[in-house]
């Protein structure tokens, strides 16, 4: 199946929308006071869940793309990245606003002292040059170092994992995370499938062409 | 107007639970549980904010042991609550409880003391007058609610039962029913819950022997029929729907510091000063108070009931957390 360009330009849109409504929804859940005895931590949950929600989505893109070989998929993959950094930020703000109530001291201290803030914190930074660097005109003047630079995205996983995981380890409530971690697993290990399946053509093909030359 | 003002000990425990209501809710509960379709999430809470099931249970007010805090309201108090035996979301416990059968219950005494007692929930409820107490609740994970408690100090039992010279600690014990409790299936926690407070703090005053909440009988979510408040200390240490409690000589094994030593200690007195390890103590958010435009409140030492520092003279409380 193609896409015809027009079409796809209205899928991205519904994906826009679609990517939107967790927003919304938590925006009518608190406005019509429907997020339970604790808003603010309701708030924060949901802000840190989809923002791994649509880190795995991201990440889900190139595999799909490889498996199906339908190569529109990858023109959803900004999108999705950048809803990553939009619902991370959200979760960022929480933690500014409902936690410190923008006490900047209280939160460097915090972030400083406590390791799985830190890690959170950390991933959070690493999304920024991702976020900036995803325009067109940055990828074309990065060249060859934008998809280096872009790996990045894979340390943001493992950082967020482990801040989800850190997070749930008082309560040893870990049926989320262990979910979350496996998808990832299994979509960062689809990369290296087929990085190695490309290096095993690349060598083949140039061993093939040695042959070719010696004979 | 007719204002009617609760007298002390005013309603007696023969009168809380009239026998028909105790037994009508018990074959509604049996319903449930024959009809797993109806025990869904849906009739759960329905079942846990029926009117009809909420047996009043008033006593005076004890304006010594209350604070002058605005009480959290019934809605929160019964729908944001830790109890993992129905699950660990804080949502959980009021739409699962609903399969607990807080009747008929009993309680065991025993361990070192001269007279063991095994007590039915409504002879426990005659033992001693019954009083209101607004204590305020402050939860490890820094939120915080106040609560009307209707209960007797723990030490009222204390003296029944006659501790040896060896009773150095007591151990309270929660039901494990995996019948009534869906949250047993998880191994969260080491089954079945276990709590326990040195003697003087259990003889304390203000420790309170609790059987109601809001003027009427503990709901299931909230620890029925019997549970234990601790108000100096966070909220875990409070052990709900108690079956048993035992004096012991060596300090008994409680669930949080078996499971989290390093979070979670033997006394957990609400402090500050002393951090967990993943946040910050010094702060709290009043549940129903506490909203987006307003930082969080200071906690007090001992959730602001100073009288209970001299049990711990000469203790370092950041060793002894």
């Amino acid at each position: 199946m193609r896409l015809h360009a027009a079409r796809l330009i209205y899928l991205k849109r519904a994906v826009f929308v679609v990517a939107l409504l967790p927003l919304l929804t938590y925006l009518w859940l608190t406005i019509n006071h429907a997020l339970g005895a604790n808003p603010i931590e309701a708030l924060t949950r949901a802000s840190g869940d989809w923002t791994l929600y649509f880190l795995c989505l991201a990440l889900a893109i190139t595999p799909l793309r490889r498996i199906t070989k339908q190569n529109w998929l990858q023109t959803l993959r900004r999108m999705l990245g950048l809803f990553v950094f939009f619902y991370s930020c959200l979760h960022l703000i929480t933690f500014i606003w409902f936690d410190h109530f923008f006490d900047m001291s209280e939160i460097v201290r915090d972030v400083w002292k406590r390791p799985f803030i830190t890690l959170g914190f950390t991933a959070f930074l690493l999304l920024i040059p991702l976020a900036i660097t995803s325009t067109n005109a940055m990828q074309r003047r990065l060249g060859r170092h934008w998809a280096h630079l872009h790996r990045l995205v894979y340390a943001v996983s493992i950082l967020a994992l482990l801040h989800f995981w850190w997070m749930r380890s008082g309560k040893q409530n870990f049926g989320e995370p262990l979910l979350l971690t496996v998808i990832v697993f299994i979509l960062l290990a689809a990369r290296v499938a087929s990085a190695s399946q490309r290096w095993i053509q690349a060598r083949t093909s140039l061993a093939d062409s040695r042959d070719a030359e010696s004979r | 107007m007719l204002i009617k003002i609760p007298r002390h000990n005013d309603v007696l425990a023969s009168e809380i639970t009239p026998r028909e209501i105790a037994i009508s809710r018990r074959a509604f509960l049996q319903g449930l549980a024959t009809a797993p379709l109806l025990a869904s999430a849906w009739s759960a809470p329905a079942l846990a904010n029926e009117p009809a099931s909420r047996l009043r249970l008033m006593a005076q007010r004890n304006a010594k042991y209350s604070v002058a805090d605005k009480a959290s309201s019934f809605t929160d108090a019964t729908t944001y609550n830790n109890f993992y035996e129905f699950g660990t979301d804080k949502g959980d416990p009021a739409l699962y409880a609903g399969s607990l059968k807080p009747r008929p219950w009993t309680i065991k005494i025993d361990g070192e003391v001269k007279k063991p007692l095994t007590l039915d929930i409504d002879a426990l409820l005659k033992l001693a007058p019954l009083e209101e107490r607004l204590y305020r609740l402050r939860c490890v994970e820094g939120w915080s609610m106040v609560i009307p408690w209707v209960g007797f100090p723990l030490s009222e039992l204390i003296k029944r039962v006659e501790p040896t010279g060896n009773a150095k600690y007591v151990e309270f014990t929660t039901l494990a029913d995996r019948a009534q409790m869906p949250g047993i299936r998880s191994r969260v926690l080491d089954w079945p819950y276990t709590e326990g407070l040195r003697m003087d703090e259990a003889a304390h005053p203000l420790t309170l022997l609790t059987v109601g909440m809001y003027g009427q009988v503990l709901p299931n979510q909230n620890g029925a029929p019997v549970r234990i408040i601790v108000p100096w200390k966070y909220g875990f240490k409070s052990a709900k729907s108690i079956v048993r409690i035992r004096f012991t000589e060596t300090q008994p094994k409680t669930s949080w510091n078996v499971a989290a030593p390093d979070e979670y200690g033997f006394f957990s007195n609400v402090n500050p000063e002393v951090d967990h390890p993943r946040w910050s103590q010094a702060t709290e958010r009043r549940i129903g108070e506490d909203g987006f435009f307003t930082k969080k409140r200071k906690t007090l030492m001992f959730n602001g009931y100073p009288e209970v520092a001299s049990l711990y003279t000469g203790m370092d409380l950041r060793k002894f957390y």
